[in-house]
């Protein structure tokens, strides 16, 4: 298995069958499919934020992920990309959406490409993605391809957007998530307890200290 | 007499309303209850007091030495501690000097916890700022090592002004500086710190699962032996905990479930039950809260230092003290046997003033710092005082039994 690529999936709609979730499921589907084109192997894990609402709130409040979210967030750090849906909710992500970024480690997304999708009930919506979402993960510096793939209820039929229809546009975008993940080498776990990872290679106490030859 | 392991409580210093009754305490309530638990920490024979600091309501612990001054001229062994001093908002140099001055007014019953604090406004009403939380905890402690450990400082750092010939007063009690520990719950540097200079390590070990501190406890004793003090097993650890006891352990729940559901950091969070699984805190019975943290060490090593959370969420006095005749009169006595079983006799004991001076001087008379005539010239040649400091006492395997292996 060595070599295979791990995508985290994370889908934020809160009802069951839910088309948030349908979303993300074809644009990891899709991923996979294009990367393998690439001869890379990749392989999902896909979270409902639903199942760990609970949770998100609890370590909203307590400062710590409950053993189920923990698995979760490690996933997401240890992944070498992210897709992530949303349903848009009042112009913007679901609230449930953004307090699992708030929870997540500030670092641990960053430099991840990462490929946005959501869903409304019209498209008019769509630029959600642009103005409300893309900037959440700018500002986490990871890096968003650069289409994100809206689906309103419609599109789910076939008279939508007959130039563009909604699997065109799932292809292109998860075309741009497997070129950046081929473009990026398989990431390394970094373990943050490693005195390499927080005093850089071989450096000791003294480079905290400053001024100070080696050790 | 040397403990291998040390055993009190440790206290937020907060006012909190009682959610059974609405009651809040004043202030005034609350600083007289503290000095009632503090004492009776000692009368039901724990060993160690510490309290934290904080600068805002609804705290009242903005001044630790001066309360842990008062603690001690009432009391006669307890050791007095903090929970946490901040090195990074406070000037070390009056650190130095507050704690070398509680050192020698309590016989040397003095140690403290550095910590980073967690209220951001208080780096810019003490005019840091808290970006700088990390650089600034590591600078201060170096100045702070400095004035303990030279009678005569030059310094100059980033964060306060520079000092030219200057001697902290007065100097640490018997020329040994008060034992530090350096707190954190997730700062591998912290960790990294007190491995360095081979202080020890304290662990809250309160608000999250085990698993956080294990790997910062880990890594600090794996630090501790690179840095030379000793190996891995004689790292100096502390840890913190939490308990509500009741002889029957369905009264402990029932009796804690209200301070629980509303209490500051977690209230209204996971439930009790939840968080008991997640975290150490222990609701039920004294054999329960026996057999929980009769286990710590299986995850964190042995260990010289255990504390416990008893009086937040607004338990009232009457219920804290009972919770302190249950620690000290059934808990403590069991987990003194059972720690001390297996604990392999090359890890230090716990640390107290008397072992690090035996260290230092072994049976020797141990420094009595006399000014020279010429006060105030620290300039003067020989120094400020007639004799000259001796070296700091090395940590770890120095202290107790371990020391004479």
């Amino acid at each position: 298995m060595t070599g295979t690529r791990r995508l985290a999936v994370i889908s934020a709609g809160l009802s069951t069958p839910s088309s948030t979730r349908m979303l993300a499921d074809r644009l990891a589907a899709a991923t996979i499919a294009e990367l393998s084109e690439r001869g890379i192997e990749a392989e999902a894990s896909a979270f409902e934020l639903r199942d760990y609402a609970h949770d998100i709130t609890n370590n909203l409040l307590a400062g710590f992920a409950p053993p189920a979210l923990e698995k979760v967030l490690e996933t997401v750090a240890a992944a070498d990309a992210l897709i992530v849906v949303t349903p848009i909710f009042s112009t913007s992500y679901s609230g449930l959406f953004k307090s699992f970024i708030d929870i997540l480690d500030r670092e641990s997304i960053s430099g991840k490409p990462v490929l946005i999708g959501a869903n409304a009930g019209t498209a008019r919506h769509s630029l959600a993605i642009d103005y409300a979402i893309r900037p959440l993960f700018a500002y986490l510096h990871a890096e968003p391809v650069s289409t994100g793939v809206f689906a309103a209820s419609s599109d789910w039929g076939g008279t939508e957007d007959e130039v563009a229809p909604l699997s065109a546009r799932i292809e292109r975008g998860a075309r741009e998530l497997a070129e950046a993940i081929a473009l990026k080498p398989s990431l390394e776990a970094i373990d943050p307890f490693d005195p390499d990872s927080y005093l850089g290679a071989g450096k000791g106490f003294g480079h905290l200290l400053g001024g100070l030859a080696g050790e | 007499m040397s403990t291998q392991m040390q055993f009190g409580i440790f206290s937020v210093g907060a006012v909190t309303t009682d959610p059974t009754t609405g009651h809040t305490p004043s202030e005034a309530e609350r600083i007289r209850d503290i000095v009632t638990i503090a004492t009776h920490a000692e009368e039901v024979g724990l060993d160690v007091f510490a309290i934290g600091e904080h600068h805002n309501p609804p705290f009242f612990s903005s001044s630790p030495t001066t309360t842990l001054a008062y603690i001690g001229a009432q009391t006669e062994r307890l050791i007095l501690s903090t929970a946490t001093t901040l090195i990074t908002t406070n000037d070390p140099v009056k650190i130095a000097e507050d704690y070398a001055m509680l050192q020698h007014l309590t016989g040397g019953r003095v140690d403290l916890v550095m910590g980073r604090g967690n209220t951001g406004p208080v780096y810019p009403w003490f005019g840091q700022d808290i970006r700088q939380g990390l650089p600034l905890a590591i600078e201060n402690y170096a100045l702070l090592r400095q004035l303990w450990d030279q009678d005569v400082v030059d310094w100059e750092g980033k964060f306060r002004g520079p000092l030219q010939g200057f001697t902290a007063t007065p100097r640490p009690l018997d020329g040994v500086s008060p034992f530090v520990w350096h707190g954190s719950i997730r700062t591998p540097e912290i960790a990294e710190q007190a491995a360095y200079y081979g202080d020890g390590f304290f662990a809250n070990n309160i608000f999250w699962p085990k698993e956080h501190y294990q790997r910062l406890i880990q890594l600090y004793r794996q630090r501790y032996a690179h840095y030379g003090h000793g190996t891995p097993e004689q790292a100096i650890v502390g840890l913190g905990g939490q308990a509500f006891m009741a002889k029957n352990s369905q009264d402990a729940v029932r009796a804690f479930r209200p301070y629980f559901d509303n209490a500051p950091v977690y209230g209204h969070g996971p439930s009790m039950e939840d968080f008991t699984e997640m975290t150490p805190l222990t609701v039920g019975s004294p054999q329960q809260v026996i057999d929980r943290y009769a286990a710590m060490r299986e995850h964190y090593g042995d260990y010289q230092r255990q504390l416990f959370l008893m009086d937040h969420a607004g338990l009232p006095l009457k219920t804290v003290l009972e919770q302190l005749d249950l620690l000290g009169g059934e808990v403590v006595p069991v987990l003194r046997k059972e720690l001390a079983q297996g604990r392999p006799a090359d890890v230090p004991d716990a640390p107290t003033h008397a072992a690090r001076v035996q260290a230092v001087y072994g049976d020797g008379p141990a420094r009595e710092a006399r000014p020279n005539a010429a006060g105030g010239n620290n300039l003067t040649v020989g120094g400020p005082y007639q004799d000259t400091p001796p070296a700091a006492p090395k940590a770890g395997s120095a202290f107790g039994t371990a020391a004479t292996r």
